[in-house]
């Protein structure tokens, strides 16, 4: 797995635990939680490509719309809801965090920190941020909702979610000092 | 490189045995026609059922000698190098009980008369399909099949093989298909039904003694089926108003080519396939609802599979539509089954399991491959 916010998703996930990993990709995530952890479940995923390539990688795949809501799955129904890389896609984030609270415990969300300085300075600079994290232009990019860490926790608040543990990034390192300003990745574990 | 099974022979299978229908009737012995392709492993392991649909038979792959038009209904999919891989696995393909391609139907002699059955041929259900299907893997020394697969009603047999037999099915593969048929599916149906025992060449379904056969009835039952197996949008693509003569004739022959095609179908099928066979299918359809001893909570009904599955939709399908699919992947996620989905977004409609699609074919591919054997 080369993506880091991975890495700090698989060490929150419990061995033997159910997981639900929405907008799989290629379901490489799924396949290192079964191997590494026995833990075991299911990738939703819409692409076609990636459908494909989960099945390659003999994960369980539904390919299915995140935007339709999570109807399919029970309450409480798994250990770990994961949205890894896709929130700042998704066109209604309120319900989708939502119902992922309410088929998971615990809802294991990562994002590209929109708050890291470099975007900052090229807001300020005039421009729509290029990077990293945000390869895409802004014409041509599946991103919809950018948001910053504090954004973020905002947003936990207003749903009455609890913050249970945050891992902030940048390169594959931790970021202790002015999270929100040196983090270029956010990743979070959050309860109802 | 994918090639084709080549040269194969029908085989026959005779049980001298009563079978009991699921509506208590019975008749005293009965045969079963199949093919197989591949070769079954030593551990009796890799054995694939296949499972057809409404026209087709056990002719599923290949072809046979001195006849290479008679193309099996799904050599695309199976074949060596094909996504259910006959250098891997061992394919069955079978006519169901009923069925009018060599099986015990309508037309086969009834012991009791010494005629043909016809009208007196129990009514046939899909779970007295595979109940037969259980003798043929017993005669073939089968105790667990890898996979069973099928589309559409074929794959409503997949399904019951799995709630039938949860112990003999180690993969279930659901096509194009659904749980219960809605109001208007069966409508459908009853329309075709319908159209088959009003022509006066029926005779009650002992047309056979009169040496003639419900021809207009097939006809139009065949045209009705296909309207439904095509999407609008499809239909419009292949055929859209293209004419069949330079001017509107201004009376009731063919002017439209898509009128052409239904009524080039509806001849063809009339030539070959046995009424008394269609309106049993149809019937099949309509009673299948494994949901129904559960109060209609298929979550309930789906909590007997062991198998792992593979559900597959398309969205043009407005016969049988995703929605119907979801439902069953919902009632085996309750019961914490194995399953993966598929909703292609193909235009072909209902008969878009039949055709070549690289993402569809591509899904069945990596499926089979990860099948342990």
């Amino acid at each position: 797995m080369k993506r880091p916010d991975l890495e700090a998703i698989a060490q929150w996930v419990k061995p033997g635990s159910r997981v639900l990993d929405l907008g799989c990709g290629d379901g490489s995530l799924l396949r290192h939680l079964w191997l590494q952890r026995q833990a075991h479940g299911y990738g939703v995923e819409i692409d076609d490509a990636g459908v494909l390539a989960s099945m390659r990688n003999d994960v369980n795949v539904l390919q299915l719309d995140l935007e339709s809501g999570l109807a399919l799955f029970q309450d409480a129904s798994f250990d770990h809801v994961i949205l890894s890389e896709t929130l700042q896609t998704i066109h209604r984030i309120e319900q989708l965090m939502r119902e992922m609270l309410r088929v998971g415990r615990e809802a294991i969300v990562s994002f590209p920190n929109f708050g890291h300085w470099r975007d900052r300075a090229q807001v300020l600079l005039g421009r729509m941020p290029v990077s990293e994290e945000l390869p895409h232009q802004w014409y041509d990019t599946p991103n919809v909702h950018l948001c910053t860490l504090a954004d973020f926790e905002d947003l936990c608040a207003r749903l009455g979610a609890q913050i249970l543990e945050r891992a902030v990034l940048h390169r594959g390192r931790d970021v202790r000092v002015l999270p929100n300003l040196l983090g270029s990745i956010a990743v979070y574990r959050v309860s109802a | 490189m994918s090639g084709s099974v080549g040269i194969v022979k029908a085989q026959r299978a005779a049980f001298e045995r009563p079978f009991r229908f699921r509506s208590g009737a019975e008749i005293p012995r009965f045969e079963l026609m199949y093919e197989t392709y591949g070769t079954l492993n030593a551990a009796r392991s890799n054995a694939v059922l296949v499972c057809h649909a409404l026209n087709a038979s056990h002719h599923v792959a290949g072809t046979y000698a001195g006849d290479p038009e008679n193309v099996g209904w799904w050599d695309n999919l199976v074949g060596p190098g094909k996504p259910l891989d006959t250098d891997r696995f061992f394919v069955i393909g079978n006519n169901y009980i009923g069925g009018c391609f060599g099986s015990t139907g309508p037309t086969s002699v009834n012991p009791a008369t010494g005629k043909p059955y016809g009208a007196d041929f129990p009514v046939v259900t899909v779970e007295d399909w595979v109940a037969a299907q259980a003798y043929l893997a017993d005669h073939l020394g089968i105790e667990r099949f890898a996979a069973v697969i099928g589309g559409s009603l074929g794959a409503m047999q997949a399904l019951q093989w799995a709630l039938a037999y949860p112990e003999r099915v180690g993969h279930s593969l659901v096509i194009a298909s659904t749980p219960r048929l809605s109001a208007q599916n069966i409508a459908f149906n009853e329309v075709a039904r319908q159209a088959i025992v009003t022509d006066p060449d029926f005779h009650g379904g002992h047309y056979y003694e009169h040496g003639v056969v419900p021809r207009r009835g097939l006809r139009i039952a065949r045209m009705i089926g296909h309207i439904t197996y095509l999407s609008d949008d499809a239909m419009m693509e292949k055929f859209g108003r293209v004419m069949r003569r330079a001017a509107l004739g201004f009376d009731f022959d063919v002017d439209f080519e898509i009128e052409s095609y239904l009524r080039y179908q509806g001849d063809k099928f009339s030539t070959y396939f046995d009424a008394n066979t269609y309106l049993r299918i149809t019937k099949a359809l309509d009673y299948y609802d494994p949901a129904g001893d559960f109060g209609g909570d298929l979550s309930a009904a789906f909590a007997r599979a062991r198998a792992a599955f593979l559900v597959v939709s398309f969205k043009s399908d407005w016969r049988f539509a995703p929605s119907r699919s979801r439902a069953m992947v919902k009632a085996l996620l309750d019961n914490r089954r194995i399953v993966s989905y598929l909703e292609l977004d193909a235009p072909g409609g209902h008969d878009a399991f039949l055709l070549e699609d690289p993402r569809y074919h591509g899904a069945l591919a990596a499926y089979f491959g990860n099948i342990e054997l």
